[in-house]
């Protein structure tokens, strides 16, 4: 059968990394993926070399717009490492809250991307309107929607205000009752089950073989989380559990990260009943020499700093590793063998990218045969063929009548 | 700790050149780097997993850190290698363990470390129109002559 090639990407504004990937599809099967990556190289381990210590957590504050305190707390974590000292008990708490309300608002927003994606569009937008209550909160505590600048070397830069706490705990309230209804609609639904199960399976033996990170990894069953596998900020301090889910499908992974909201609220309830007032800052100098590993469990996996100093006021090196760059070659094992309509989905499963597929066209030759609308359009007839088959209605939608009629 | 450590010291003895042990979580361990294949299969059968490969390069040559997570342990060890300059070369760990094939290709574009028997040793990060054998993270990196700039720039769509 005659091959054609389906490119996918590379570029879109949603994304932390623009994306190629390269599909070679014989019908509607795909029998090859080649990936391509570096689109949007910046340099940042080399202009990190050219800041201060102090100033490092800014710049790599950039790296993700999303997960945008991850970074910066790989990082203070790897020269705390580097010096041996450990910050005050209130700075871990604050830490943990920020990165906790972090996780809570990038997996609702790849559940609502999902459930676009699907032609769940109610999903989409129940999934959006509980996130924003949490961009709020982030809005009071730093007075910044999602470039938070709270950490720092030996601390946190600024304390959660007192009267911030019970607005903390009525949104968290919020978003349980929302994330408890996805859960619900999605372990229900005949529709999302017939869509998502047994679609890009990454196997345990694969997922270890790439060494796959995050929630792409404990969706094959692999526990590997680095708050609990390497201690962090305030994780020993609350009780909370591994999230897993067996399959390795996009089902299992969407398991996992709706499992984890749940989880997260958990530990931020926790730690706002724990902290008691206190320092929040070691007021740190100098930086000695030494070298030091440092990482954080990011919503899409560890994100691995190694920092170097020679004692000037700069870093000599400071490498970064986030976890896409070990999830998204992982597709070698997910993509090959499923149908062009759940390429899309199977690689958002990862949570690199979904939108790319807006940028996707299928070429014959040079004439574009399929648009990436057309491939949006695609996923969401399949959708609507199985519900018609299944002669359903899912309850999310069932819910929204409900609420519609009121 | 200790474990994984003693552990590989009885595998490898003496070509382990020198050992560190930082704090309960970190060691570092420096070997040849015709050592370091056997150490990183020996690594990964006791259940270790490697996070990503660092490279720096120093005044002795460029120096590669292979980390290793061990999740039931909490600890993470370094295994250390120096390659002298100016042609670093080492062998690819990349045809047996896929999860160091893109930190090999990261590494041989910013830091010009041949992997001999790479199964893809195609460019990963730099752009299509950068300059062969130019390796921004080298120290006598200064910056790419101005006619490469604009080219640089313009030269990121991938042909379909």
């Amino acid at each position: 059968m005659k091959t054609v090639v389906v490119p996918l990407g590379p570029f879109h504004p949603l994304l932390e990394e623009a994306e190629y990937f390269k599909l070679t599809v014989e019908g509607e099967t795909v029998v090859d993926v080649d990936l391509k990556v570096g689109y949007m190289h910046r340099g940042i381990e080399k202009l990190s070399q050219s800041k201060t210590f102090d100033q490092v957590p800014f710049l790599v504050e950039r790296i993700c717009g999303i997960c945008s305190t991850s970074h910066p707390l790989a990082y203070v974590n790897a020269v705390e490492d580097l010096l041996g000292v450990e910050p005050p008990e209130r700075a871990l708490y604050v830490r943990t809250i920020i990165a906790e309300l972090e996780r809570i608002h990038s997996h609702l927003l790849w559940v609502g991307l999902a459930g676009h994606f699907i032609g769940y569009d109610t999903v989409f937008m129940w999934a959006w309107r509980y996130r924003e209550p949490v961009l709020d909160l982030f809005e009071l505590i730093s007075g910044n929607r999602n470039h938070y600048a709270m950490m720092k070397v030996g601390g946190v830069r600024r304390d959660i205000p007192e009267d911030a706490y019970p607005k903390i705990n009525a949104t968290l309230d919020e978003v349980q009752k929302g994330t408890e209804m996805f859960i619900g609609a999605v372990m229900d639904d005949p529709v999302i089950h017939a869509r998502t199960k047994g679609i890009g399976v990454l196997t345990p033996e694969a997922a270890r073989a790439y060494g796959t990170l995050g929630p792409t990894v404990r969706g094959s069953g692999i526990p590997d989380d680095i708050r609990r596998d390497d201690p962090y900020a305030a994780y020993e301090r609350v009780e909370w559990k591994v999230c897993t889910w067996d399959g390795g499908d996009v089902f299992a992974k969407a398991a996992v990260r709706l499992l984890e909201i749940v989880e997260a609220i958990r530990i931020i309830r926790q730690c706002t009943e724990q902290m008691r007032q206190g320092a929040i800052d070691l007021d740190l100098q100098n930086i000695g020499p030494g070298e030091g590993i440092g990482h954080a469990e990011a919503p899409r996996g560890e994100v691995f700093h190694y920092v170097r100093s020679d004692g000037s006021p700069k870093p000599v090196r400071h490498k970064v590793r986030a976890p896409s760059l070990m999830n998204i070659p992982s597709f070698k094992a997910t993509c090959i063998g499923q149908q062009v309509a759940d390429a899309a989905l199977i690689t958002a499963a990862v949570d690199p990218c979904y939108c790319c597929t807006e940028r996707t066209m299928v070429m014959e030759g040079d004439r574009m045969v399929l648009s990436g609308g057309d491939l949006v359009a695609m996923s969401r007839d399949k959708t609507a063929r199985i519900r018609d088959a299944l002669g359903s209605v899912p309850p999310v939608e069932k819910l929204v009548k409900e609420v519609m009629r009121r | 700790m200790t474990s994984v450590l003693d552990d590989l010291r009885s595998e490898l003895g003496t070509r382990l050149l020198q050992v560190v042990q930082k704090n309960p979580r970190r060691a570092y361990v420096k070997l040849s780097d015709a050592d370091l294949p056997a150490a990183a299969k020996f690594l990964l059968g006791r259940g270790g997993r490697l996070a990503t490969i660092s490279g720096i390069d120093t005044r002795n040559g460029v120096e590669l850190l292979y980390h290793f997570a061990f999740a039931a342990e909490h600890v993470m060890v370094t295994l250390k290698t120096l390659l002298p300059k100016p042609l670093p070369r080492t062998a690819s760990l990349a045809g047996w363990l896929p999860a160091a094939n893109w930190s090999e290709r990261e590494i041989h574009d910013l830091l010009g470390v041949t992997f001999a028997d790479h199964p893809d040793p195609r460019r990963l990060l730099l752009a299509d129109s950068w300059p062969e054998g130019v390796h921004p993270l080298r120290r006598d990196f200064k910056g790419l002559p101005d006619e490469n700039r604009g080219s640089a720039a313009g030269a990121v769509s991938p042909a379909p």
